[in-house]
This record gives C-alpha cells, sequence and structure tokens, in this order.
C-alpha cells in the first residue's frame, strides 16, 4: 500500500474518459460502483464541458454481489446503445469491478451490438491515468483503423499527384488536457504555413470514421507521447507511418520541429520557415532588461513531456540553472534521467506529493515549473511558480488563447513564466533598502497585488529533522559527512546580517555559509563566517 | 405503496392537516450520479480538528476525494489513502501487514493526531479486508495516544452523507456512560461551528444547559450517552447513528430539521417540550431570532415565490430543503429526488410538504434528467456533474455539494440559506451576454 495525500494521476480507467470524451460518436460503459460518477466533473467542472461525458456507469451495490453483476452490466449495456446511438462503445471496468470479474469483454461479445465493441483491460492496481489513456487511444486505433493495404512494406505511401500537399495526422490531444486544444490550433496553423495539410486530429474531436482515415496520411505527429505513443508506433508498423519524436514546446524546439515535419513531408530543405512569424522569445530574452533572469534557480517538475521541454527552455531560452528535474510519469523515467543527467541534477522520479516538496525544499529554487500541486508547495515555501503540466484545475483553461505549444506557445511561456518573478529593479531595490517598512522582503512582488509571503525562508526541517523547531533559531544541525549530526551556532550578529541579505538568495547563502564551515570544523559562524563563505562561493 | 407510517402528534399546533406522508414514491434503479460515502471525509476532517481519516482503498478513492474537495486544501490535510496495489490483492495478510506499515507511518509523522478512523472503500470491502479488527490490533498498539476506529463510505454500501452517518455510528460505542439522572441533550449531526455556538445559546436561554454534540471539535471531548440522553438530529441522514444511539438507551426527539425560520423553530421547541420548558420561556428565548429569520427571508420571498424547483438527488437533504422552500418562500415543487427516504425520521418533514410533489428514492439519472427537461424547472438542484451541462441547455441550476460546505441550519442562516437559491435566478437576470 501506498501513503497518498494527493495524486498526480488518476486511475486508468480515468485516462479512458479522457479519450472516449475527447471524440465524436463514441460511448463508454464502465461496470463501476456508485461514487465512481465523480470522475464526470472533472470534465463539467475543471474543463467547463457543456456536455455530460460519454460514459454510462452501471453503478452495482453491495447486494448486487454475487448476484447478477454481469446482467446488470449487460442490461446497462444494451440500454445505453439504445439511448446514445454511438457508432463505436467502449467497455471495461474501474478498480472496483476488476475484482469481482464479471468481464466485461466476453458480455459485450455476447450482446452483438451493431456497432464496434471495443473492450478495455486497465489493470487498476498496477497502472494508472495516463497509461490508461494511451491504452485506450491504441486499442481505439487497432480495431477501427482501415485495414492496411497489402502492399505497405515500408514508408512510402502512393506518390503524391503533383501539386497535392503533403497530409499528416495530429495525435495525443485528450479531454481534460493542459492547453490540448489550444496547442493542437497552433500546431495546425504552423503545419500549414509551412505546406502540411492535417488529415485527422486524434482523439480530440474524431469520430470513428475519422480513425478509420489514419492510414491515409503521409506521417503522424505526436503532441503528447504519453497518450499517443503506442499508438503511433502501430501505425508505423501497420502504415508505414513515420512520426514526430520533437515536441514543439519553446522557440527552438518549434524550430526543430519545423525542420523534422518538412523532413517526413518530403519537403525541400533549408526553405521557408524563415518567412514565418516566429515567437517574440528569443528578443524579450535578449533584452537587457532579462538580465536579472541570469543564473536564476529553476525546479522542473510535470508529466515527462512538459518537463523536458520546460528544462530545455529553461536553460537555453530563459538563461536559468536548473536545480531539479523531475517528473511523476515513471513510464518516461528514462528519459528524464537521461536529460538530469546532461544538465547535472539528481533526476526525481516520483508520484508521492511529500517526497516532492521535500525535495523542492531541499533543492531551494527561486522559481518551480510544475502542476498544480507543486503550485501549492511553492506557495507553502514562498517560492515563485508557474504551472507547466498536468494535473490541471479550472485555472489552466483560460478563456483566452494560450497554448504551450508553436511560437505563439512560446511567447505564453515568456509571460507566464517571468510573471511570479520579482522584476529587476524591484529585485535590486529589495537587496539596497531590506528596512524600509513599505519595501521588506517579506512582502510580494508590487505587481502581484498585496499581502505577505507565507514563509521567507523554505522549511528548515530538510536539514535539520533532529532539531525541534523552537531552538531553531540560533542553533541549527547539519549531517556531518559521517552521519552524525553537527550543530551550528549562529551568532546574532551574523543571523542579522544574513537577514539582510534578499530573502531569493537568503537560503542558498545559509546553505553556502553552513557547508563552508562544515568543511572548515568551525561550529560558530560569525559574520566573517558569512562573508567568508560568500568571497570562497563566488570564485 | 410501502413503508406509510402513522403521523405521530407533533409538538405545536401550528401544522396543517394534510401533507405529502403518504404519497406515492418513485423508485428508480440505475446510474447514480451521486458521490459515496467517502466524500464527507471532506468536512469531518476539518470538524473533529485532531482525526485524521485513512482512507484504505484504490487511487480512485484518492483522486475521488482530491476531485471532490474541488480546491486542493493548502495544507497537509487530515485525510490520506491507503492506495492497494497489485500485491495486496494477492493475500489479505500482507494487506494487513501494509497496512500496519502505512498506520505506523502516518503516526509518527501525524504525532497531532488523537484519532484515527480507517475509512472502508468498494475494493477494501470486496475483498473482505476486516478493518474493524485491523483497527482493534492497531488500537492496542497506539493505545492510549491514538484511538483508531473504522467505519465504511464504500460506494457500495453508502451514498455521499452516509458516510457521516456511519462515521458517527462508528464514534458511539466509543462515547463514555452518562452517569446523569436528569435528561441531558445531545445534538447530532455535523455543524458548523459557528451554528453550534448559536444554537447553544439558544438552548442556554431557553433553560437546558450543559447540551453536547456529536461528533466534537476534539476527539477527547466525545460526549457522554446513557438512558438519560434525549438526542435531537440536526441533520436528516443519521439512520445508522440513531440506531446505535438508541442501543444505549438514549431517546431520540422527534422533529423537523432546523432549516429556515419555522424548522429552526420546531426543531428548537421538540427539545423545549422534551425537557418541559416553559413555553413563554421558549418564546421569550427563540422569538427575537425567529423574527430577524423572517425579516432576512423577506426580501428573498419576493425573488423566490412561484418559482419551480426540482431536486436531483444527492444529500437526503432535499426534503428538508423543499418543505422550508415551499412553506417559508412560496416556491413551487417539482420533483423531490433523494437518494434514500428514512420515512421514521423525515416523518414530521413529510407531514409538512405541500400535496402535489413527486417524491422520487434513488436514481436512474438519464431517465431523471428527461423528466426534468420536460418539467424546464426554474432552478434545479443537482450535483456538480450535472450542473454545467443543464446550464448548457438553458436550465438554471445550484450546486447541490454548497448545502453541505456552507453553514444553512439556524436562525442567522435561513437568509443565507435561501439566497443560495436566489443568486442563480438573480445571475441569470443580470446577464446580458
Amino acid at each position: 500500500m501506498q501513503l497518498t495525500v494527493w495524486t498526480y494521476e488518476g486511475p486508468p480507467h480515468i485516462g479512458a474518459m479522457r479519450v472516449a470524451t475527447a471524440m465524436e460518436g463514441v460511448h463508454y460503459v464502465l461496470h463501476a460502483p456508485q461514487g465512481d460518477t465523480y470522475a464526470d466533473l472533472l470534465f463539467t467542472m475543471i474543463e467547463r464541458r457543456d456536455k455530460r461525458p460519454p460514459v454510462t456507469y452501471t453503478t452495482f451495490e453491495a447486494r448486487d454481489l454475487g448476484t447478477d453483476t454481469a446482467a446488470l452490466f449487460q442490461r446497462t449495456l444494451k440500454d445505453a446503445y439504445e439511448r446514445f446511438r454511438p457508432q463505436a462503445m467502449l467497455v471495461g471496468a474501474s478498480c472496483t469491478a476488476e475484482l469481482i470479474q464479471d468481464d466485461p469483454a466476453g458480455l459485450a461479445k455476447a450482446s452483438n451490438l451493431p456497432v464496434p465493441v471495443i473492450p478495455l483491460e486497465l489493470p487498476s492496481y498496477q497502472r494508472k491515468e495516463n497509461w490508461g489513456a494511451a491504452e485506450t487511444f491504441y486499442q481505439i486505433v487497432r480495431t477501427l483503423a482501415a485495414p492496411a493495404p497489402a502492399d505497405v512494406a515500408g514508408p512510402g505511401k502512393p506518390a503524391r499527384e503533383p501539386g497535392q500537399r503533403p497530409r499528416c495526422n495530429i495525435l495525443g490531444p485528450t479531454a481534460l488536457g493542459f492547453r490540448h486544444r489550444d496547442d493542437v490550433a497552433e500546431i495546425a496553423k504552423l503545419l500549414g504555413e509551412t505546406g502540411i495539410d492535417v488529415a485527422v486530429v486524434a482523439p480530440l474531436g474524431a469520430s470513428p470514421a475519422d480513425i478509420a482515415r489514419l492510414g491515409e496520411a503521409d506521417f503522424n505527429v505526436v503532441l503528447y507521447p504519453e497518450i499517443a505513443g503506442v499508438a503511433a508506433k502501430w501505425l508505423k508498423r501497420t502504415y508505414g507511418q513515420e512520426f514526430t519524436i520533437t515536441v514543439p514546446i519553446g522557440h527552438g524546439a518549434t524550430r526543430d520541429f519545423v525542420a523534422e515535419v518538412r523532413r517526413l513531408a518530403g519537403l525541400p530543405e533549408g526553405e521557408a520557415a524563415s518567412s514565418a512569424p516566429a515567437s517574440n522569445l528569443p528578443w524579450f530574452s535578449r533584452s537587457v532588461d532579462s538580465n536579472y533572469l541570469t543564473g536564476k534557480r529553476v525546479f522542473v517538475f510535470g508529466d515527462a513531456t512538459h518537463a523536458l521541454a520546460a528544462a530545455r527552455v529553461a536553460t537555453e531560452e530563459f538563461g536559468f540553472t536548473l536545480c531539479g528535474l523531475g517528473t511523476y510519469s515513471r513510464e518516461f523515467a528514462r528519459d528524464i534521467r537521461a536529460a538530469a543527467e546532461t544538465y547535472g541534477v539528481e533526476p526525481l522520479i516520483c508520484d508521492d506529493y511529500l517526497d516532492v516538496e521535500q525535495a523542492i525544499a531541499a533543492a531551494q529554487p527561486e522559481l518551480v515549473l510544475g502542476t498544480q500541486m507543486e503550485r501549492h508547495i511553492a506557495k507553502r515555501l514562498g517560492v515563485a511558480c508557474a504551472v507547466i503540466s498536468a494535473p490541471v484545475h479550472v485555472q489552466d483553461y483560460p478563456a483566452r488563447y494560450s497554448p504551450q505549444m508553436g511560437f505563439e506557445g512560446a511567447n505564453v511561456l515568456w509571460d507566464s513564466w517571468v510573471h511570479p518573478l520579482v522584476m529587476g529593479l524591484e529585485e535590486h531595490l529589495l537587496g539596497m533598502f531590506r528596512d524600509d517598512f513599505e519595501f521588506h522582503d517579506a512582502a510580494v512582488p508590487s505587481h502581484l497585488g498585496s499581502g505577505a509571503r507565507v514563509a521567507a525562508e523554505p522549511a528548515r526541517a530538510v536539514t535539520t529533522a533532529a532539531t525541534p523547531p523552537s531552538e531553531a533559531a540560533e542553533t541549527r544541525a547539519a549531517a556531518a559527512p559521517d552521519g552524525h549530526l553537527i550543530s551550528f551556532d549562529w551568532l546574532t550578529e551574523a543571523e542579522a546580517e544574513l537577514k539582510k541579505i534578499p530573502f531569493f538568495v537568503r537560503g542558498k547563502a545559509r546553505r553556502n555559509t553552513e557547508k563552508f564551515a562544515l568543511e572548515r570544523g568551525l561550529s560558530e559562524i560569525t559574520v566573517e563566517t558569512l562573508y567568508d563563505a560568500k568571497a570562497h562561493y563566488s570564485r | 405503496m410501502t413503508g406509510a407510517i402513522l403521523r405521530p402528534a407533533l409538538p405545536g399546533a401550528s401544522l396543517p392537516a394534510q401533507g405529502c406522508a403518504e404519497q406515492p414514491v418513485l423508485r428508480e434503479r440505475g446510474q447514480r450520479e451521486v458521490f459515496c460515502g467517502l466524500t464527507g471525509i471532506v468536512w469531518l476532517h476539518r470538524k473533529i480538528q485532531d482525526a485524521f481519516f485513512l482512507v484504505v482503498g484504490s487511487r480512485t478513492c484518492a483522486h475521488l476525494i482530491q476531485s471532490a474537495a474541488g480546491v486542493m486544501i493548502f495544507a497537509e490535510p487530515r485525510f490520506a489513502t491507503a492506495v492497494m496495489e497489485e500485491r495486496d490483492l494477492a493475500g489479505l495478510a500482507d494487506a494487513n501487514e501494509e497496512l500496519d506499515k502505512a498506520v505506523s507511518r502516518l503516526v509518527e509523522r501525524r504525532p497531532d493526531i488523537k484519532m484515527l478512523f480507517l475509512v472502508g472503500s468498494c475494493p477494501s470491502e470486496v475483498i473482505k479486508l476486516d478493518l474493524s479488527r485491523a483497527a482493534a490490533r492497531l488500537s492496542e498498539r497506539y493505545s492510549p495516544d491514538v484511538r483508531i476506529l473504522n467505519y465504511s463510505g464504500s460506494g457500495i454500501e453508502t451514498t455521499f452523507t452516509q458516510g457521516e452517518d456511519n462515521c458517527l455510528a462508528a464514534l458511539v460505542p466509543q462515547l463514555p456512560e452518562s452517569l446523569a439522572e436528569t435528561p441531558q441533550l445531545l445534538v447530532v449531526g455535523a455543524l458548523a461551528d459557528v451554528v453550534e455556538d448559536q444554537f447553544a445559546r439558544l438552548f442556554a436561554a431557553m433553560g437546558i444547559d450543559d447540551v453536547r454534540f456529536l461528533p466534537p471539535r476534539r476527539a477527547r471531548d466525545l460526549p457522554p450517552v446513557g438512558p438519560s440522553t434525549r438526542y435531537l438530529l440536526a441533520q436528516p441522514f443519521l439512520g445508522e447513528t440513531a440506531r446505535v444511539l438508541d442501543e444505549r438507551g438514549a431517546r431520540r426527539i422527534a422533529a423537523p430539521f432546523p432549516l429556515g425560520a419555522e424548522g429552526t423553530t420546531l426543531w428548537l421547541k421538540a427539545a423545549a417540550e422534551a425537557f418541559a420548558i416553559d413555553p413563554m420561556r421558549f418564546r421569550a428565548a427563540t422569538a427575537a431570532a425567529e423574527a430577524r429569520a423572517k425579516r432576512a427571508l423577506e426580501p428573498l420571498h419576493a425573488e423566490l415565490s412561484g418559482r419551480s424547483i426540482f431536486f436531483f438527488p444527492d444529500s437526503q437533504l432535499e426534503i428538508p430543503l423543499a418543505r422550508m422552500l415551499s412553506r417559508e418562500l412560496g416556491m413551487q415543487l417539482t420533483e423531490i429526488g433523494t437518494p434514500y427516504l428514512h420515512r421514521q425520521h423525515l416523518a414530521e418533514e413529510l407531514a409538512l410538504l405541500p400535496e402535489g410533489a413527486q417524491l422520487s428514492e434513488g436514481q436512474d439519472v438519464d431517465r431523471q434528467l428527461d423528466r426534468a427537461r420536460a418539467a424546464r424547472p426554474d432552478i434545479s438542484v443537482c450535483g456538480l456533474g450535472l450542473a454545467n451541462p443543464l446550464e448548457a441547455e438553458g436550465l438554471t441550476t445550484k450546486w447541490s455539494i454548497e448545502l453541505l460546505f456552507t453553514p444553512i441550519q439556524g436562525y442567522e442562516q435561513a437568509g443565507d440559506l435561501a439566497a443560495l437559491f436566489a443568486r442563480p435566478l438573480d445571475r441569470k437576470t443580470r446577464l446580458r451576454v
């Protein structure tokens, strides 16, 4: 059993619902007890959808167990078909129904419905939401895609008519995704400007008939590998369609993506692209005003796609320093580990909210790029934060057009990552006039309204677990290399001097000073130690 | 029809002779668009300030509570889920061992916790993980620092507010034996602290001292119970809690529920009569507050009178709310859906309902939606999964969950309660987009 406070992902049938809800003409019959209908509100409230998800739940009760839950499933399936008349149906079980083993797949087959019925086997006690979405999309594609022409042996569709533009599918966007709707619009526009037509977008907005046409395109664009990766690989095996590897988040990745799709589409290299309107990000980042962003410590955590993209954008396009990189997507642990190594940080592969919080507190970042969970962590630690990935909140569905992908997406990243920070000049003034009663360092940035910071300094508990909070003000402890705790005596003047350092670097200064003292076996920290350490680390 | 009971003689002479106590009930069976009993943790963990709720369930359970809470609470909450994994299903011995580990981690992490509820879920019940034995075993280990109890919040057995019922019922055997010889009043059902304080003042003013509340705000303040205890239900969904209180010799004071000015007066009056309070003293204690509540309702009467209302089943508060909205605000009732109809506890409420309202118990959500579309009520009270889709169809809605997360009981909240229903209508008349 895993002790869980908040979860990053729902169970796998939520992933199936995200796919079903994204599509047209599909209905999902879920064998599930009362209460599992809570999932509807994710779509109707968080995403503000104006329709109920196309899901019917069997709602079995304790008294049904061992009697006729199978009959209840069949009856529900038949009624749902009669009422909604979908073009294809999905059937499956939630976690509890999985235990009673009614075999929805077999029961559905026996029901002989006049439409394709796709059984979903989603092991609830092993897998999670994104895996469930990927598996569901894969099963839908496998079942509904038209048979491959016999002569498909490799990449090499029938040659295009002269003048006909190359075509691709866009795969991966679902309901309840992080900015999926806007990403699709942005990337479809970008592809159009590049000279490529979009055949089918799936699952978002696709009908079973659209799925049947997937094989007609020249190649596939995989926007979210977590969801579309498995299906894209199957399409490659079956129709010989290549698929994109680059996820176009950030200015550089978008340029790489354009180059990649041009190659896959067989368009001449080097042409165009430069004429297309690019993002404002490069100039904004080079403008002198942005100097203060240099080397800011950034902690990145999210689903693998968005975390990897954010790490690249943060370092290459904002000039930040990465102080942590992690994901809750265990399926992509290898990619995150490889990336973390190139950035020289410890990878964090974890879906335990409390561990993530501890890692962030220990890294003492100045900006957190994370999910809604990390937004809470950052708020508690008094650190700026921008949301880059699901799990989502109603605020992640803004009324305005706000993609993460493409050149407009790069503009959005610029605005939303810089906004939570204290602006350059303000940061300097805070540093110079720390004792100003209106301008003290516990105030939030002036453009973010009034209010006080929750905690000016990250939790001390991280390094001082053995020290009761009451005496932590003066004496702090750190683990010596041999494991036993060494306590530091911060002299009053040194502590006061430390407070004159702006809050956003104070944690780093404290940590460096203690590390410096530890290495030299000093148990007393004076003002001199503080400045010796400063000089030592500024080299 | 089944289950019709004789209407008991009610305290007070102001009740009408007719009512809907014997009207037929539409019983439905199908997809239920309601939460399971785990959801009650969202308010219970705030109410009992040193209790922790550990759901023993699946990732779905954790996701449900997180989603039902709507916004994530900005602190480590006093609830968590021990998420069962593949290996826990392989053998119950392992599951028990794993549970013990999860509990010990939790107790270490939260030394401030004095009471821990192990909350059963659909999967824990289907695999027959015996949480009462686990609670007994763990109690032995952590007693006296932490008291460990268990109850079921599973969807196969409980609907939404029945989780609170099961939680309070689990507390009852823990209550100390009352040694009092004179009758003592116990108010049962989680109320907002502010409402509790108001009621305590009203009871004191009418001469009933030493009123206790269940659940208490602190786990160590468990109220005593015994044959001298007379209890008053503050919520309509406490059937099991009432049953176990009766077993301890306590006796229920039959009353409508304290919603609206009239409902609050009848509820307080039932207690006053059970404690033989002088009617003059009762009037003196309540008249000013009742008049204030009626004044607060007046402007809302103008807005709501004649408007029709349709209740989808949710919390079992539907019948008391329908009574209040029809009698005190002049609203027209169409269908009153309730997940479960406890005829005995609601006898006084049913007697006050006007004739003509359709009662329904249970749910087949698609058929009920068809009925709502046909009735086109001015306002539909429904859960979060249905609200936006109905709004998109042009039907104005009121989220029912707000009725659990807002103080609505008592005189001082009567106006707030009515305003919850007036606001969506007000909004509709304001908007020009």
